[in-house]
């Protein structure tokens, strides 16, 4: 492929507007916030307001990842911000079992393994009945996930007794906030979690066959696409990002907080898999998803850095997710300039 | 019957769509006390001359003149002003509410501000007696059958109001006992003054309950006519567009003696498959390298042996041997298994995938088949999807153009490429000429006979009677869900199959 074929492609033209958006902003904040790309390396280890914006965002990407192919499916998963807080709730529990009965010792230290695997387990297990649900079951997808995003809740303070579980496991807390080649854990677990997520669609025929069902689940069916089975993986999949994501905040801040874990940030992922160009139902793109999130993540650092009042970024975010929708939407850019969609092959 | 009593007078109407003369001086009068039958084929006009009929779209040129007054809708809701109700095919009740509130929904009656259930229960009871049922108003509409919910319907428009009742194929979804019950209220209807506009695709019930039939074709008033006086097989040469007189009267038992088919093994075999509600028990053979047709007008059960051999709907009854070995085939996944491929006759909600490039929409099935884990490369792709563009002669800028922007004969042509990209033995092909245009259709004709020639067993479903005729080798002829007869060699003739629809005895 040419390159200019290549600028033309559908590909790149569903990259273009979300990556213009983040060069946008980082444009913004190049001129007006001072230092803002300054990148420090202390102890061999990178500190500075990009690599915190990629840190901080690390667990909606994660849910974006998850969010996106339940996307391209044509379903959405409102539970994840649920899940996060029952991995949290359950990770918490196993590192100090008794704390919820007021014991405070912490009993014999719990293996790293089991403080990951158990959470996970259970991550996996929610996302399966959500899977359930809408893919054996054919609850409509909002509807399906909205049950555990309610629910969910509830469950992880069930667990945690409506306490804050704080706990001390050094293994565990390097999750959340170690270390590994000079930057932080969490952008890690993203970068190894994109890759695994590219490959395993991109290098079979997963992401094609979830594009298919997601554009025309009836198609794919009578071509032989085991659909179910496939849309059942992808709500698990949700909930095993779910899980990595809540591990990831709990670790961070050493406690389980079952009521704010994660809490509305099932609507970040999304806006950042719409941002990202990823369709509902059809064409999705993972990077675009992380891209998305980028940008969410540093217009809320901007805004913030800029002194304005926290409470007011969600005006922000909400205006900037509207211009970035309507950038991407084919209709209003051609009301602007025709040029811009490029040409249009009809040969109908 | 009151010659006089002219209800509905629609003279000459016309109305265009772009590109599209959908009616073209239409005529139809209904009388009051009659079941007037309105039949034609796929695209004859029916559905729009009864949404032009009760304002739902408005009328290019004509008149309709309602008991001798010259009458114009805007609006659905006039029409019920006016005493005309219509119940469409899909039964437009809501079911989780009771009988009683579905018959007054929008005009309960109200006592001191408030809905008055008693007299909507009560009432509703009273209107349901005059059908003869017997049932609980104060039960959900779904959980009763469907053809009480369809009786409900018609209470409801009664209830509207009662001179004109549209019935637009109201037996589609009901079997014999219902559409028994069913017709009991009309024939009430009728000895009340009604007058019935009745659409189906049955020709038995036609003969069973109109009076008289107007026949469209292509938009075209073709004639109207006493039922009691249309010989059936004058009217099916009506909905086809055939002239009548060429046909003899004679019965058709010499000719229609089948012949043993020159082409090899059995492929399929099938014995008394069944499927209750969808298609009667019937047996079929299939050989490899031949194509049998199926004919038979619109609903008369051939899109329903395709979906019951490719594993879409289950059977009920009945075996299918497969290389003489009895195979169940539960699922499309099951029949691609045993290499069976099926280009659907719905190609844009069942057949192409139209945000995918064609290469992708081409290469999908044979991936599907391959699994997950065993990719086909880009180039591969590339390969398999330029291979079949050029052999199938698809007409794309590149084969990474989105689907959607393909022509529909050039979106057939990919269904069809995806199909043997899977190299089948089995090619299942629902209307594959439906809405494209006639170079194309010879093209795709051209094509299955290419196919069948190199051993492809071939089942060929079309509304066309003379492509079926072109095309087969053998011709399975069904009305009304059940195969009648099957014809080969010298006895495919336009003729037989019209007069085999049209054959009383049901009886093979």
């Amino acid at each position: 492929m040419s390159q200019v074929q290549w600028l033309r492609s559908e590909n790149f033209q569903r990259m273009l507007w979300p990556l213009m958006a983040l060069v946008g902003i980082l444009l913004f904040n190049f001129f007006f916030t001072p230092g803002f790309f300054h990148i420090e390396i202390k102890d061999g280890r990178f500190f500075g307001s990009l690599v915190d914006i990629a840190n901080r965002a690390a667990p909606v990407m994660l849910l974006a990842i998850g969010m996106t192919l339940v996307f391209a499916t044509g379903g959405v998963d409102l539970s994840v911000g649920a899940v996060m807080a029952i991995s949290g709730a359950i990770a918490a529990t196993v590192i100090r079992p008794d704390y919820v009965k007021g014991v405070l010792e912490y009993g014999e230290v719990q293996s790293l393994f089991l403080v990951l695997s158990i959470p996970l387990f259970f991550s996996l297990l929610a996302g399966l009945w959500n899977g359930l649900l809408v893919a054996v079951i054919g609850i409509q997808p909002i509807i399906a996930t909205l049950i555990l995003m309610v629910a969910g809740r509830g469950i992880a303070q069930l667990i945690t007794q409506g306490q804050i579980v704080v706990f001390i496991h050094e293994p565990f807390q390097y999750i959340g906030s170690g270390f590994l080649f000079g930057l932080p854990f969490p952008i890690i677990l993203v970068l190894l979690t994109f890759t695994v997520t590219y490959l395993l669609t991109r290098r079979t025929g997963l992401g094609l066959f979830i594009e298919a069902i997601g554009a025309n689940s009836i198609a794919s069916r009578f071509m032989g696409i085991r659909e179910r089975m496939i849309t059942l993986s992808v709500y698990i999949f949700s909930g095993f990002c779910a899980g990595l994501a809540g591990l990831i905040v709990c670790a961070d801040i050493k406690a389980a907080d079952a009521n704010n874990a994660g809490l509305f940030l099932e609507l970040d992922a999304i806006a950042a898999v719409i941002i990202g160009g990823t369709m509902w139902g059809g064409r999705f793109t993972v990077f675009g998803s992380i891209v998305g999130t980028l940008i969410i993540q540093s217009l809320t650092t901007t805004i913030l850095t800029r002194g304005v009042a926290p409470e007011v970024t969600l005006v922000f975010k909400a205006f900037v997710i509207i211009l970035v929708a309507l950038i991407q939407s084919e209709k209003f850019r051609q009301l602007f300039s025709n040029r811009m969609a490029g040409e249009k092959v009809r040969t109908s | 019957m009151d010659q006089n009593n002219v209800l509905i007078d629609i003279k000459r109407v016309s109305k265009a769509f772009p590109g599209v003369l959908a009616l073209d001086q239409v005529n139809l009068c209904l009388r009051g006390g009659e079941v007037h039958g309105l039949m034609g084929e796929n695209g004859a006009g029916k559905s729009t001359l009864i949404k032009v009929l009760t304002g739902l779209y408005p009328r290019d040129t004509g008149e309709i003149l309602f008991e001798g007054e010259p009458f114009s809708l805007s609006s659905p809701q006039e029409a019920a002003d006016h005493g005309l109700s219509t119940l469409y095919q899909e039964i437009n009740l809501i079911p989780a509410l009771s009988v009683a509130e579905n018959i007054y929904i929008g005009r309960e009656p109200m006592r001191f501000g408030r809905i008055d259930w008693k007299q909507i229960n009560g009432d509703a009871s009273l209107a349901i007696r005059k059908l003869d049922l017997d049932i609980d108003v104060t039960q959900p509409v779904s959980s009763y059958s469907v053809a009480i919910q369809q009786l409900v319907a018609i209470t409801r428009a009664l209830e509207i109001s009662a001179k004109v009742l549209i019935l637009d194929e109201p037996t589609s979804s009901l079997d014999l006992a219902e559409v028994a019950q069913l017709f009991k209220v009309i024939r009430k209807l009728k000895e009340d003054g009604i007058g019935i506009l009745f659409v189906t695709h049955f020709i038995d019930q036609v003969y069973e309950i109109t009076d008289r039939i107007t026949v469209l074709r292509n938009g075209a008033f073709i004639g109207e006519y006493e039922t009691q006086k249309l010989p059936r097989i004058e009217l099916i040469a009506h909905m086809l567009g055939k002239d009548p007189e060429t046909f003899s009267l004679e019965q058709t038992a010499g000719k229609t003696q089948q012949e043993k088919t020159k082409t090899g093994q059995t492929l399929l075999d099938v014995k008394q498959l069944e499927r209750k509600g969808s298609m009667m028990a019937f047996d079929l053979t299939i050989n490899k390298g031949e194509v049998l047709g199926l004919a038979g007008l619109l609903g008369s059960g051939r899109t329903e042996i395709a979906r019951l051999l490719f594993g879409i709907d289950r059977s009920h009854k009945g075996t299918i041997l497969l290389d003489g070995e009895e195979t169940v085939i539960s699922s499309p996944r099951k029949a691609i298994s045993h290499l069976f491929a099926f280009c659907p006759e719905n190609r844009k909600e069942e057949g192409i995938i139209e945000d995918l490039t064609v290469r992708e929409n081409i290469i999908l099935a044979l991936q599907a088949r391959q699994g997950i884990f065993r990719p086909l490369s880009g180039r591969r792709q590339s390969e398999i999807a330029d291979k079949y563009i050029e052999l199938l002669d698809i007409k794309t800028p590149s084969d990474s153009q989105a689907v959607k922007n393909l022509s529909g004969g050039n979106q057939q042509k990919v269904i069809i490429a995806r199909w043997l990209a899977t190299e089948p033995r089995f090619l299942i092909l629902d209307e594959p000429t439906r809405g494209i245009d006639v170079g194309a259709k010879a093209e795709i004709q051209k094509l299955i006979l290419g196919l069948s020639e190199d051993g492809l067993a071939i089942l060929f479903i079309s509304s066309e009677l003379e492509e079926v005729i072109a095309c087969c080798d053998r011709i399975a002829v069904l009305r009304d869900r059940k195969i009648l007869s099957e014809l080969s060699g010298e006895a495919i003739e336009e003729t037989n199959i019209m007069q085999v629809i049209a054959s009383k005895d049901v009886n093979q």
